[in-house]
């Protein structure tokens, strides 16, 4: 069977309202095998998102091929899921209208798709809330409206960018539990892009660092810790540390890489 | 964060001390609110008695300048004995009636056409220099042109407020429709919506808030446009109400056909604004805006 993501010599090169040229992803080579859930770290602002955006057919490669389930990537896919950054949620709908959205957009008929979304919001703990409005759900239940949204889709591949990076700490661990624990039953391939090296070693299979902007794959390490996994206590073991240590020597020159560039760039 | 939304804590939970405190601040409260109703009567019949008075001592030209006994004289006459056109109501209905016609079309052609071009690159950048010109030229003299192509009837009054409104609509919906989160339409995408989808489902709904603060302002330029063809010539109208008040020296007519202008705009501001709570349920609600 074809892997789940194959980039091959993948560059994205973007034009900036100045008219000059920036290049967010150059040369990129990278395998996701299936139902693997690999993470992506890299220093701020290196092009991880853009990689995510190649994938999901939002945006067309500059420069090589990238293809998805062997397929090469024409325009949104339909077996693939995103999960933003920021709570891409329709503030105009409620909670269920807004998770079974993405349903409805695939000509599902209504009454099954509201019996899938009643389903999915079940499933992470938001059933007595489908009347309400976004504006009215803390910022870890949208995210939680945001990841029923995308997983009732039954997405093949999950991407995900930087999904947690507007919580507090302790709804941050929780959510990471849940996602392994929705995450674990569906046989999805996951790309978890996050800057948070702690995050991803708890999450993944295998992390993948990237090279200061623009980005391309540094190094790989596959993450041996058994699962399932509590990211509370994963982290506390000797071995996480060792992995952390061992990553964050080749991670760590990337981020004073971009810091001194930042700094040059100030100056 | 657990899935249960804290209630706000009830006030009579505590202590008794705690209770008329409460009430204290309730009625203090209640108070103030009063107050301000208080004086603006107070200002409004303070104003409406100085003007009264300086007519009446011949500081100011009464003949001019009226006087709102006569003017309040001159709305009651008209409304129970009927104004020389014809029975008031009957104008005003004409006016709400050019002024609603004209303002429904003209939105819907501005919303329709300013979602098209902001969605549609291609149309908007061959298109756009040609609005621009047509939002420059002061399109309240294009009234007369009106009157000459659609005669004294309700059409040239209905086709002026047309051009009055359809430009602020236009702008806010091809605003509003440019402005959509990227974000919000790259999820939809993803969550599998179609083009057409998207408009009608992210990009429509996104751009009501926008669409809807020109709605104000235009029904505003509605009347305005109604008016203004009435006054040139009409048959029936309030704008008419008002030149015949002219054409006779009659001033207290003017501004008797001033106020029963100035009430229909309040009336249907106030229905507007009604109908925009219903629309946006889902908006937070903003605290402290008390009109």
């Amino acid at each position: 069977m074809s892997p789940a993501i194959e980039l091959r010599g993948t560059s994205k090169v973007f034009r900036t309202p100045s008219g000059a040229l920036h290049t967010a992803v150059r040369d990129l080579d990278l395998t996701v095998e299936r139902g693997e859930f690999v993470a992506v770290v890299g220093p701020t602002g290196c092009g991880k998102s853009t990689t995510l955006t190649l994938v999901s057919g939002l945006e067309e490669p500059t420069e090589g091929d990238v293809r998805v389930a062997g397929e090469p990537v024409d325009g949104v896919g339909e077996k693939i899921g995103f999960v933003f950054q920021r709570d891409a949620v329709f503030p105009w709908r409620t909670v269920l209208s807004n998770v079974m959205a993405g349903p409805r957009f695939r000509g599902v008929a209504k009454a099954e798709a509201k019996e899938r979304a009643r389903e999915w919001l079940a499933r992470v703990g938001l059933a007595s809330f489908e009347d309400r409005y976004p504006h009215q759900l803390s910022g870890g239940q949208l995210k939680r409206v945001a990841l029923a949204t995308t997983l009732v889709n039954d997405p093949e591949l999950l991407l995900m960018d930087e999904p947690f990076s507007a919580l507090d700490v302790q709804t941050r661990a929780l959510m990471s539990d849940e996602l392994l624990e929705l995450w674990s039953g569906t046989g999805a391939s996951v790309v978890f892009v996050t800057h948070d090296l702690e995050e991803s070693i708890a999450l993944a299979d295998k992390v993948v660092v990237m090279t200061a902007g623009p980005a391309t794959v540094k190094e790989i390490f596959e993450i041996d810790l058994p699962r399932p996994r509590k990211v509370e206590s994963v982290r506390l073991e000797s071995r996480f540390v060792e992995i952390y240590r061992e990553i964050w020597s080749s991670l760590g020159e990337e981020v004073r890489i971009t810091r001194e560039r930042g700094a040059s760039d100030v100056a | 964060m657990s899935p249960e939304t804290a209630t706000a804590p009830a006030a009579r939970d505590k202590s008794g001390s705690d209770t008329s405190r409460t009430r204290a601040r309730a009625q203090a409260a209640r108070n103030k609110q009063l107050l301000v109703y208080a004086t603006r009567v107070l200002l409004l019949v303070g104003l409406l008695g100085l003007w009264e008075w300086l007519a009446r001592t011949a500081v100011i030209d009464p003949f001019n300048f009226s006087m709102p006994s006569k003017i309040w004289t001159q709305i009651s006459n008209w409304a129970l004995n009927g104004t020389p056109q014809g029975s008031l109501w009957e104008q005003i209905w004409y006016t709400l009636y050019e002024a609603l016609l004209g303002w429904i079309i003209g939105v819907f052609g501005g919303v329709v056409l300013g979602i098209t071009l902001g969605r549609i690159r291609f149309l908007s950048d061959v298109l756009g220099p040609y609005v621009k010109v047509l939002n420059a030229l002061p399109r309240i003299v294009l009234a007369p042109v009106f009157l000459i192509w659609f005669g004294l009837g309700p059409a040239s009054k209905i086709a002026s407020a047309v051009v009055l409104v359809f430009f602020p609509v236009f702008f806010n919906a091809f605003q509003g429709a440019r402005e959509v989160d990227r974000n919000l339409v790259a999820n939809s995408r993803i969550l599998g919506a179609s083009d057409r989808q998207v408009t009608l489902q992210v990009v429509i709904p996104s751009a009501t808030s926008w669409i809807f603060t020109s709605l104000h302002v235009s029904f505003g330029f509605a009347l305005i446009g109604a008016i203004v063809g009435e006054y040139i010539g009409a048959t029936k109208g309030i704008g008419l109400l008002v030149s015949a008040s002219q054409g006779t020296f009659n001033a207290a007519g003017v501004y008797a056909a001033m106020v029963i202008l100035a009430v229909v705009a309040l009336l249907a501001e106030g229905a507007l604004a009604f109908l925009e709570k219903k629309l946006f349920r889902w908006r937070p609600v903003d605290s402290g805006s008390g009109t």
